[in-house]
């Protein structure tokens, strides 16, 4: 540079460039900044070496490390499950109905099955558990087909109504309307006879029409009262809780049409330790009923008719 | 080179650099009042630093028998008497904001007192130089082998000094683990290598610096590093006490022979350099108030034993502060130490100070051992029931902060026909007071359901209730709803 010349004041060359009459002094780098610069550049030279760095084609060269983010998580995830490892030989080796032996055991089950509730169950059942219409709610304490722990893992397990599975659950209501068993006055008289017994109307003519409707038809299933029975999945239909809806249009359509609400089996996705910390979780949530003694079965109520599929 | 130097302007150079060279510091052993008085803080600072974590306190069988304890793990601060949980680190918060109100207090009472005597870089910097004047003898002879050829008496000298650093580095360092755990069982898991890494990393950090800054960097950490001087600097007022040399009276200075030969009378100083030769920080106060002064005072032992020896009155370098300064230069008199003392600004300090000491404790024996916290279900706000009751969801925290098992009642106030139940009980033995145990020191976790049946259920405010029903009692209550269809557009 032309204009490079030694500044009075300091005795230090300028680097040569002049604004306005502002020059600028050539003092050179601090030294440990340049060391650190230098020592930055071989850092980064051995990292470009040793990790992935420079991107090609279709991926980035791989680096003599081998290391992948993927790779990184698979480790993590191993390390996790090794730290899970002994939990789950436990729960494993106990059966449902023993888990609640072992208050820690059982802790750490619902906890899995807190997890895993919420990756495949939500979807239907919603985040709290709280169900939607056809969807039960697993909060409460009616069940359909029982809700001590070993039958909850039942229905885990083989799901409702899954073909090609011999232990699925199964209940079968006939679509009396839409097959002709009943006429739409008779559905009417069933329905208002069901509202009766759950104590959604006063009796009435129809209703008094309807429970002789509901003996002929319904109580092989529904029992006498409308208590329901857990054996075949038949909704008590004399409590506050209702499947699909309670309401005049809901059980009409119910009665009419039959419902036959599915659930996966979850025994031929899942592991056989993440359904039993389901139904561990499930049984946990306020409902679960204790491990019957003998034999099962319970019922009360008043009145008799015919009618849906309440939970 | 000061700004003064002729040669600045001349040749344009710049060895006016930012950077200036350490001058090694060798302060002569001196005796005295401040001297004896420093020993005795020394020793009490490095007593209590060595010893407090070995002083056993007996607080029964469920809770830690070390007096001054911060539990991590656990998440308690163990002080005596006192137990601090983590909400209650307002305490701690109030303890810094009385040590800062109280450097205040001491500082513009007595000047950089804090600095001079307690601090502890100055506390192991002393150390260390009493190590140096040990190994390698005083002032002098520390000189002359600095200056000494690398020889191999000299490198087995610096290497046994060195040595006695890093011991006491080590000692200091390793200290410090025992107030984050029980002192003995972890001395015995340090020794036999099965403590916490942590506990090795701490020790090792500290063991560093202490050996680093106590051995090395010394008067540099005052000077340069830390930034209280700066700030005492802006505490320092025209009434602080600060170590003034009086140079109305030492001016001009010269030795004894000096003031007989010459024409002028000469002031008491007689420039022995004394003063300067027993400075830890390697200072001379005849230059005035400076940020490297440290306040120790031992240049004023220094300087009385010097003015003792040639038969002048003492008091040369003294405390003082600078109006007394300006008045006594001027012949008037000083104004008695306790009225600089207890001044406005003090007491204002003090009362500040004291205010919050007294809140604190008034808190302390106020504050509550025993605590509900409660967090509602919101998904689902609430469940209907086979029989039309409403069952709503509770998290319940019973919280006993006392060293035992207290037992509890959990009720509830409100919520008419309401009954509740946890989830370790049935749903038909509910109730509307559980008597429940919890454990000492301990946050009970409980699920626990309300219910209303159908014909009582609405949406209402409540608040569960726990009463502790030993003899010592205390309750505590928290407010929460009820939530049924009603008004949810269900």
């Amino acid at each position: 540079m032309a204009n490079k010349r030694i500044d009075d004041a300091t005795g230090v060359e300028t680097v040569g460039h002049e604004w306005d009459g502002i020059e600028e002094l050539n003092n050179p780098l601090p030294r440990w900044w340049l060391w650190t610069f230098y020592a930055c550049i071989v850092f980064a030279i051995g990292y470009c070496v040793v990790y992935p760095a420079i991107p090609m084609v279709k991926s980035a060269t791989a680096g003599t490390f081998g290391w992948t983010s993927r790779g990184a998580l698979a480790t993590e995830m191993k390390a996790a499950d090794a730290s899970r490892a002994g939990l789950r030989a436990a729960i494993a080796a106990t059966s449902v109905e023993q888990l609640g032996a072992d208050p820690k055991l059982l802790r750490a089950a619902i906890e899995g099955g807190r997890a895993a509730f919420k990756v495949n169950c939500v979807q239907c059942h919603g985040a709290g558990a709280a169900g939607a219409k056809g969807y039960p709610n697993l909060n409460d304490d009616d069940w359909l087909w029982g809700g001590d722990i070993a039958t909850i893992h039942q229905t885990l397990e083989h799901g409702v109504r899954q073909p090609g599975d011999d232990a699925t659950r199964m209940s079968q209501m006939p679509a009396f309307g839409r097959d002709g068993i009943l006429t739409a006055a008779q559905v009417q008289d069933v329905v208002s006879h069901v509202r009766v017994i759950s104590g959604q109307e006063k009796p009435s003519a129809s209703a008094q029409r309807g429970a002789k409707i509901f003996a002929e038809n319904c109580v092989v299933c529904h029992g006498a009262n409308g208590e329901g029975n857990r054996m075949v999945g038949a909704p008590k239909l004399s409590d506050a809780i209702w499947l699909y809806g309670g309401d005049r249009a809901t059980l009409t359509e119910t009665v009419t049409n039959a419902r036959y609400g599915v659930m996966p089996a979850w025994g031929a996705r899942l592991d056989p330790v993440t359904v039993k910390m389901l139904a561990a979780y499930v049984h946990s949530l306020g409902g679960g009923e204790a491990t019957p003694a003998p034999a099962p079965q319970a019922a009360p109520a008043p009145a008799a008719a015919a009618a849906p599929q309440a939970k | 080179m000061n700004a003064q130097d002729p040669t600045l302007g001349a040749d344009h150079s710049n060895d006016l650099g930012l950077y200036a060279k350490r001058k090694s510091v060798f302060p002569r052993k001196t005796d005295g009042p401040f001297r004896r008085f420093k020993w005795a803080v020394m020793a009490f600072c490095l007593a209590v630093y060595w010893g407090t974590p070995w002083i056993r306190w007996n607080r029964g069988p469920y809770a830690p028998d070390q007096a001054v304890l911060v539990d991590l793990a656990h998440r308690r601060f163990y002080m005596f008497q006192i137990e601090i949980w983590p909400h209650e680190f307002y305490f701690v918060a109030g303890l810094l904001i009385m040590a800062g109100i109280g450097l205040f207090l001491v500082t513009s009472a007595v000047g950089r007192a804090w600095c001079g005597y307690a601090c502890p870089q100055t506390v192991w910097t002393d150390l260390f130089q009493h190590v140096d004047r040990f190994i390698d003898g005083d002032r002098n002879a520390q000189i002359r082998l600095q200056n000494a050829p690398w020889t191999a008496s000299k490198i087995a000298r610096r290497v046994f000094k060195w040595g006695v650093y890093l011991t006491i580095a080590f000692l200091t360092g390793g200290a410090w683990i025992f107030y984050f755990a029980d002192a003995p069982t972890l001395q015995r898991e340090f020794w036999t290598g099965t403590a916490a890494p942590v506990a090795y990393a701490t020790t090792g950090v500290l063991t560093f610096t202490t050996f680093w800054l106590g051995g090395f960097m010394r008067e540099q950490v005052c000077v340069y590093m830390c930034p209280w001087p700066r700030i005492q600097t802006a505490m320092l007022d025209e009434k602080s006490l600060t170590v003034t040399y009086k140079h109305w009276r030492g001016e001009p200075r010269g030795s004894v022979k000096a003031a007989a030969k010459s024409p002028v009378p000469l002031g008491d100083c007689i420039d022995c350099l004394q003063c300067v030769a027993v400075c830890p920080t390697g200072i001379d106060i005849r230059e005035g108030p400076q940020i490297g002064c440290i306040t120790c005072a031992l240049c004023i032992d220094a300087c009385d034993q010097a003015m003792s020896k040639v038969g002048r009155p003492r008091g040369l370098i003294d405390y003082c502060t600078l109006e007394d300064a300006e008045h006594e230069e001027k012949g008037e008199k000083p104004t008695p130490i306790l009225k600089t003392i207890f001044r406005p600004r003090t007491l204002v300090y003090f009362a500040v100070w004291a205010a919050i000491g007294v809140a604190m404790l008034f808190m302390l024996g106020q504050r509550s051992r025993l605590d509900v916290s409660v967090a509602k279900d919101r998904n689902p706000e609430f469940v209907m029931l086979s029989d039309g009751s409403v069952r709503n969801g509770f998290t319940v925290k019973l919280r006993n902060m006392e060293d035992r098992p207290r037992k509890m009642e959990l009720a509830l106030d409100g919520l008419p026909g309401g009954a509740i139940y946890t989830d370790e009980m049935e749903a038909d033995e509910a109730k509307r007071l559980l008597a429940l145990d919890v454990p000492a020191d301990t946050t009970r976790r409980l699920r626990v359901y309300a219910v209303q049946p159908r014909a009582a259920a609405r949406p209402a405010d409540f608040a569960f209730t726990v009463k502790a029903t030993d003899t010592e009692g205390g309750q505590d209550r928290a407010a929460t709803t009820f939530t049924t269809a009603e008004g949810n557009g269900q």
